[in-house]
């Protein structure tokens, strides 16, 4: 289980995590929505310790996130980028094998090559992309690649930033059908941030409506659409007129 | 408006604030050199990138620059006729200052910015985030092996540069000025000292130490956007050409105090 307790965080005067608490039960995929800018992915980068919390604590399954080894903490977790994050340097198999060729997970380079490829084809990649470059993959393609990339050392938490952002209707639903499958397949716990309200449905279990620093409703997915939270209903339905200030 | 006194004082705090987080980041490579893992594989590629592929620029910018050498030394020379000291002059113009500046400034400007518009790029595509979600320190995989390779291969680019340098003197001397080739190549060895050559090659270690930390310290620190990262190139090929040529300041004071 994740736990944010009290969570704060500033970037001088601009307060963007005021305390946020925010539970996530291990083997559910938890989705956290909310405008730009409200501190979505920063609550991700907090749990990753790529920025440190102001305030608050973040434990995973009970022991604190920013103690112990840490290269056995975040062989825990496995994450896809909102725009890939692949390696320009390094050819598409040796990307989605970077964890298996160095450091304590370290395999044969010729096994690391074999375990890349059956993750390409776990989402729908032909074996012939293995050896090109990121520069030469089309936006769905780094979005498949990045996401083999985040299962490739099967990770029991998978955290997902923007997963659909900048790709087609038929490509966002491709690969949201790829997370549910794969989070389910792999018994794993999936965190994932978007605005996009047709792969909270295909995703969440779970939702969390981020504004203001704060989490101001979660809850099942199921009952999402007759929360009566203002800031919710005006997030799905998305209206101008709520609570949440919309700049024309 | 603004006091001019406060101005002052704040542009000197913020220098003197990079100069510490340069400083520490300077310490913390070479930190990190000394403790496993080291990747192998990114350094060869380092050494080949800042060493190998420097070699046309390193070559090109010291055969010209001792050419010029050779001619400004002869006229400079003629006027109270001690034109025949040119190749002493070059050899010791190139091996003692011109060739280390020269490959050191050439490294800043070729090897610096690439470096520092890669990182940087690697930091506002989020690789970097990346890298430490896959279990990898970035100043291991990323600083480390440039450093060192800049460390040890800057200096194999200066002997280049001393050499071809020297050579470019000695087309010119003996093409254009008249000299004798066996007696230009005699006079330049018998003029040089073993610590001219360890001055030389000393002074390529840190020129290479500066220009690979500059470019990973700026790339490192990259603002957001094509506008940060054009800043920390920038940035990064200032510093390292100030901080090359204050170190050489330095190095010619300690030497010659030898």
């Amino acid at each position: 289980m994740i736990k944010m307790k009290d969570v704060h965080k500033s970037f001088g005067s601009n307060h963007v995590l005021r305390g946020l608490d925010l539970n996530i039960e291990t083997g559910t995929s938890m989705v956290i929505i909310g405008g730009s800018g409200t501190g979505k992915s920063i609550a991700l980068k907090c749990i990753l310790g790529l920025v440190k919390q102001d305030k608050g604590t973040i434990s995973v399954d009970g022991k604190d996130a920013a103690s112990g080894d840490r290269d056995a903490f975040l062989a825990r977790f496995g994450m896809l980028f909102q725009g890939g994050a692949l390696f320009d340097s390094l050819p598409v198999w040796q990307n989605v094998a970077f964890r298996l060729l160095r450091g304590s997970l370290k395999r044969p380079r010729d096994e690391a090559r074999e375990i890349a490829i059956e993750k390409l084809r776990r989402v729908g990649l032909k074996p012939d992309v293995a050896d090109r470059f990121p520069a030469e993959l089309s936006g769905g393609m780094a979005k498949r690649v990045g996401l083999a990339r985040a299962i490739a050392a099967e990770p029991e938490i998978i955290f997902f930033d923007e997963p659909t952002t900048g790709l087609d209707p038929i490509m966002s639903g491709v690969i949201n059908e790829l997370i549910r499958e794969i989070v389910v397949e792999m018994g794993a716990t999936a965190m994932t941030i978007t605005h996009d309200m047709t792969s909270v449905r295909a995703i969440a279990d779970n939702i969390a409506m981020l504004h203001d620093g704060v989490i101001q409703w979660t809850g099942p997915v199921a009952q999402m659409d007759a929360s009566g939270n203002p800031y919710l209903d005006q997030f799905i339905q998305g209206k101008a007129e709520g609570p949440i200030e919309a700049v024309r | 408006m603004t006091n001019p006194l406060a101005l002052i004082g704040r542009t000197v705090l913020t220098v003197l604030a990079t100069i510490g987080r340069i400083a520490i980041f300077g310490f913390e490579t070479i930190s990190h050199m000394l403790r496993p893992p080291f990747y192998g594989r990114e350094f060869l590629s380092a050494l080949l990138n800042i060493g190998w592929l420097s070699l046309p620029v390193v070559g090109l910018t010291a055969v010209f620059t001792g050419g010029a050498l050779a001619l400004q030394i002869y006229a400079g020379g003629s006027r109270f006729n001690a034109e025949a000291v040119v190749p002493q002059i070059v050899a010791i113009g190139i091996v003692r200052e011109l060739g280390p500046v020269m490959v050191g400034l050439m490294i800043a400007a070729r090897v610096t910015s690439s470096i520092a518009a890669e990182i940087g790029t690697m930091k506002v595509t989020e690789q970097i985030d990346a890298l430490i979600t896959l279990s990898t320190h970035p100043m291991k995989y990323l600083a480390v092996p440039r450093v060192l390779a800049g460390v040890l291969v800057v200096p194999v680019l200066v002997a280049v540069g001393d050499i071809v340098g020297v050579f470019g003197g000695y087309a010119v001397a003996t093409g254009t000025l008249g000299f004798n080739p066996a007696g230009y190549i005699r006079n330049t060895v018998d003029f040089l000292e073993p610590l001219d050559l360890i001055s030389s090659l000393t002074k390529g270690a840190f020129f290479g130490f500066a220009a690979t930390l500059m470019g990973c310290y700026y790339g490192m620190h990259s603002g957001r956007g094509a506008m940060g990262v054009g800043r920390a190139t920038k940035s990064s090929v200032e510093g390292a050409a100030v901080l090359i040529l204050a170190a050489n300041f330095l190095l010619t004071g300690v030497f010659f105090s030898l």
